[in-house]
Formats: structure tokens, sequence, C-alpha cells
């Protein structure tokens, strides 16, 4: 196993975002968004088109907020390439020349960074994203995981105390993923900061140990997984019921608190729920006591959209 | 001036199959050359003919085009200026380094392929040869630094370059007695007048006019480009 540079302890590395709007005619692709991003791992965790790639070049200097301010410790970024001494940036697009092998390409970054030891720093990056053996070939040679990472090295061979990546782990295998995974939490551990985008939430709560919820452009929700977690459990669930006696089911669940309302339809019983806890008790119990069968128990609003859509009608409130 | 920009520039340029565009009309022109040789012999109106309306008229903007358009457009297309804009080098040291790489190749193809041809028509006579090698070495280099331009301003740079190339410097810049003015071809065809003393060929504009003319377009152009690289955004996919 690689490690990474010595604990960098004495760098700042913060990044804040005041009221920062984005729009592109009329289309607001952010809007208003307030966030500070400290040392250690952040997700950025939105559904597509939720304007997460926006914040993040933004954050990065390679767009101006239409309001607002953009700054990490307290410096401006947007019209600031001396910015990029701290930063480091790993682009969604596949941004890599392919006509260049994986040594040329971490090298030249290295040598635009003007470091000292261009070389030693390259190779240092390539062992850090598991890349030497393969860096003697062109990078359009490269599976897509492989490119990543390439790029991951490049955006870490000047030793950055800022590190963002736009859905990084977009196109990895499982073993891939598991890895970079793995060298994100540590460069956070070592007092980095680091920003990463993500529209799935298992990824973010597997390596964040914070993280933004960013929907429809609006910074819905903040905190650690838990937290969000826990506020995604809570929201009002909307599930399926089929059963031997779907009316007598009916009227004993609207009977008690855990929902809010019932609904008998053709396909069944639809069963508005507040208390997601006791609704899973209490379901199975009530059709033991009650002599019905259950023939199906569905969630109907379990994709991202919907929880997402209710973390922001939540923080609306 | 970045070396390792120029160094990925040059690479992008000349390691791939961009080569034989700029190869082409350079080989084409020395090519006829040798072909009217043959046919007529000895001939410096022809030479003349042959060099204003092919090798400035219509291969110096076409190179200046592959050229300028190419070390930048397309890296701005696929994403790959990333690597060179996250890093902490100033934008128009960028511009600046990238007009160079256009314009050297500008140079080398465009001057190198005129001398050969004219010299194959006319010898030394008259200048010819020495007279538009320097239009095409001064107009190659205005040509890089107005395409390059257009390469930051636009991501149809290639089209919108056709159209200036063939419309306003082909068809306005030949036809039209005022716009002669303003047109990179006619101000290489004044430095290529200056040199040479055929009688087949008189330039309309004056070089106290071509010479600060080409200084402007090409310092503007290429601080302009600087100007954009440092505004240059993503929009992202979303």
């Amino acid at each position: 196993m690689t490690t990474t540079s010595p604990p960098v302890t004495t760098r700042q590395g913060v990044l804040e975002l005041a009221q920062v709007s984005r729009w592109y005619g009329n289309v607001v692709a952010v809007n208003d968004v307030t966030m500070t991003i400290g040392p250690g791992v952040t997700g950025l965790l939105g559904p597509n088109g939720a304007g997460k790639s926006t914040l993040l070049h933004m954050m990065a200097g390679f767009l101006a907020p239409s309001s607002g301010t953009a700054t990490l410790d307290g410096r401006q970024i947007w019209h600031n390439h001396d910015i990029y001494r701290q930063i480091g940036l790993v682009p969604e697009k596949e941004a890599v020349y392919g006509f260049l092998t994986g040594w040329q390409f971490v090298l030249s970054s290295a040598r635009l960074h003007g470091l000292p030891s261009p070389a030693e720093a390259a190779k240092r990056a390539l062992d850090l994203v598991e890349m030497t053996d393969a860096s003697g070939r062109r990078v359009e040679t490269y599976s897509k995981g492989m490119r990543q990472r390439v790029k991951v090295a490049a955006a870490l061979v000047h030793d950055p105390q800022v590190l963002l990546l736009d859905e990084p782990f977009n196109g990895m295998d499982p073993r891939q993923r598991l890895h970079l995974m793995d060298l994100v939490r540590r460069m956070g551990e070592e007092g980095r900061t680091i920003l990463f985008s993500s529209h799935i939430l298992e990824e973010v709560e597997r390596v964040a140990h914070h993280i933004e919820v960013l929907v429809a452009g609006r910074h819905a929700a903040s905190g650690d997984y838990r937290e969000i977690r826990r506020r995604m459990a809570n929201r009002p669930h909307l599930f399926r019921v089929r059963s031997s006696d779907d009316r007598r089911l009916a009227a004993a669940l609207i009977a008690d608190p855990a929902s809010s309302a019932v609904t008998l339809t053709e396909q069944g019983v639809e069963v508005q729920v507040t208390d997601y806890a006791r609704f899973t008790a209490l379901l199975p119990r009530m059709a033991r006591d009650l002599a019905v069968h259950l023939w199906q128990v569905s969630p109907t609003d379990e994709d991202l959209e919907s929880v997402f859509s209710y973390l922001i009608s939540g923080s609306t409130r | 001036m970045n070396t390792v920009v120029a160094d990925i520039t040059y690479r992008a340029m000349l390691g791939r199959k961009r080569i034989w565009l700029l190869v082409l009309l350079p080989v084409a022109l020395v090519v006829l050359a040798a072909l009217l040789r043959l046919i007529n012999g000895h001939d410096e109106q022809t030479a003349v003919t042959l060099m204003k309306s092919f090798a400035i008229g219509t291969m110096l903007p076409l190179l200046g085009l592959i050229a300028g358009t190419g070390v930048v457009a397309p890296e701005i297309e696929d994403g790959t200026i990333i690597h060179l804009l996250s890093k902490p080098i100033s934008r128009p040291v960028i511009a600046v380094t990238k007009f160079v790489v256009a314009a050297s190749l500008v140079a080398v193809f465009a001057a190198v392929s005129t001398y050969a041809a004219a010299y194959l028509l006319t010898g030394s006579e008259s200048g010819v040869a020495t007279g538009f090698t320097l239009g095409a070495l001064f107009g190659g280099i205005a040509y890089a630094a107005v395409f390059l331009l257009l390469g930051v301003l636009t991501r149809h740079a290639v089209a919108v370059g056709v159209i200036y190339a063939l419309v306003w410097e082909g068809v306005v810049g030949g036809y039209v007695p005022g716009a002669r003015k303003f047109s990179i071809q006619q101000w290489a065809q004044s430095l290529a007048d200056q040199v040479s003393s055929s009688p087949f060929f008189s330039s309309e504009v004056t070089l106290g006019f071509a010479v600060p003319a080409m200084v402007i377009v090409t310092v503007g152009a290429v601080v302009w480009t600087g100007q954009r690289l440092r505004s240059l955004s993503l929009t992202g996919d979303e």
C-alpha cells in the first residue's frame, strides 16, 4: 500500500460561498447558495441537473458567480490564477491529452506548476493512484477508470490543500472505486479540504464526513451523513399494499397515527406514512390480528428525485 | 511564453493526423509550380499569378486557419484546456505561447513552400521569390493571430474562419477596392511588392499602411485572446 505525503496541519483551505447565484439567461442554475467547506471530505450531493458542476466550477475559478462571492481563505477565486497553487481540480469531462503517456501527462502538470523536482513529484502522484505500471502507455489506450486515476494524479502532483472532484467515481470498476474512496478518505484525514460531487447517496456517505445537498440549484440540506439519512427516513413515505382484504386493512390503518391518509384503489391500498418505524412494525402485526394476507408492500416514492424533493421542501419550511 | 504549453501544443499539431492538413497545401503549391515550370518554362508572370492567387490568396489564409484555430479550439471543445488553465500560469502567457506555436507553424510551412515554388518558376529574378516569402511570413503570422482569437471567441471557429478567409479575403478583398485596405492578403502583397521589382506585380496598399495595420491586428488579436482566456467559463454538462 502506498502512502500519501506528510500530514498537512498548518494550512487552511477554507472555501466559502456567500449568497452565490449563477444564471444563464433566464435559467437559474445555482440560486443563492451560502456554504463553507473546511478541511476534511465533503460530499456535494444532488440529482443530475441540480447545479453541482456549476457550483464546483465556481469554486474552481472556471465560472464567475452572477452574484455573490466565492473565496478560498478569503481570497477571490475568479480571475486569480495563483489560486491553483492551492487547488487541485479533477473535472468530470475526460480532459486528458490522449496522445501523451500517463507519465508525460502527470509530469507536464508538475512542470506547469513550476515544482522544483517535477519528475519526483510525478512519480509520487502516480504511485499514489497505483498507475506507475501503466504510466508508459498513451492515455488514449486507458480505460475510463485509469483515465480518472491519472487525472487525480495530475491534480495531486503539487500536493494541493484543496482538491475538487466532479463525479470522480463515475465509470470506475468496484475495485478502483474502493481504492479511490480510500485515497480520498486518507487525504481528508491528513487535513486537506476535499469536495466531491455525486448523485449517489451511498457513495457520498461512504467517503464524506460532511454532506451538502443541492437540489434544483438550491442548498437543500447540510450535515453529516447520519443527519441526512435521518431526514430522509423521517420524510412522509407513500406505500402501496395489496392484501386479501384491502378494505378491512385500510380501516385499521387509518385508525393508527402512523399513517396520515389511506386511499383504496384498484391496485390496493395507498398509505401515506408519517412514522416510518412505527408503520413497518405495525403492518405485519395488524395483518396477523385481522387475519389478512399481505401480498405486496412496496414504497412508491423511493426514487432519489422524490427524496431530494422532500429535502428541499423541508429546508424551506 | 511557457515551454510546457508549447511542447504539448506542438505535439498536438505535429504528432497526429493534423500535420497532413498543414503539409497538403504547401506540397500542392510546390507540385503546381514544378508542373508549370515543366510546361511553360521560366515564366515570371506565371510565378506572380501563382503567388498572388494561390500562395498568398488561398494557401496562406487556410494554413492560418488550420494552425490558428488548431492550437486552441479543439482543446476548448474537448475540455483538455482545463489542464493548462488550472495551473498558476497567467492566461495571457498561455495565449502568447499558443500564438507563437501557430505563427511558427504557418511561417515555416507557408514561407518555405512559397520560396520553393517561386524559385522553381523564376529563380531569384526580380526578387519575386524573396518578396512573396516575406509576405507569406508576416501575412501568416497575422493570420495565425486572427484565427487564434477566433478559436477562443466562438465554438464555430473553423466555419467562421472559412467564411472569413474565402468571402472577405478572397472575394471582397480581391474585388472591392475600398475593402482591400483591410485585408491581410493585401498587406502581405504590399510587403512582397517592396522587395520585388517585377513589372507584372504592383500592390495597391502602401507599406506605410500595411505594416502598422499588420502589427496592430496581430498584437490586438493576441492580447484579446489572453483576455478571453482569463474569462473562459465552463458551463458543465448539466
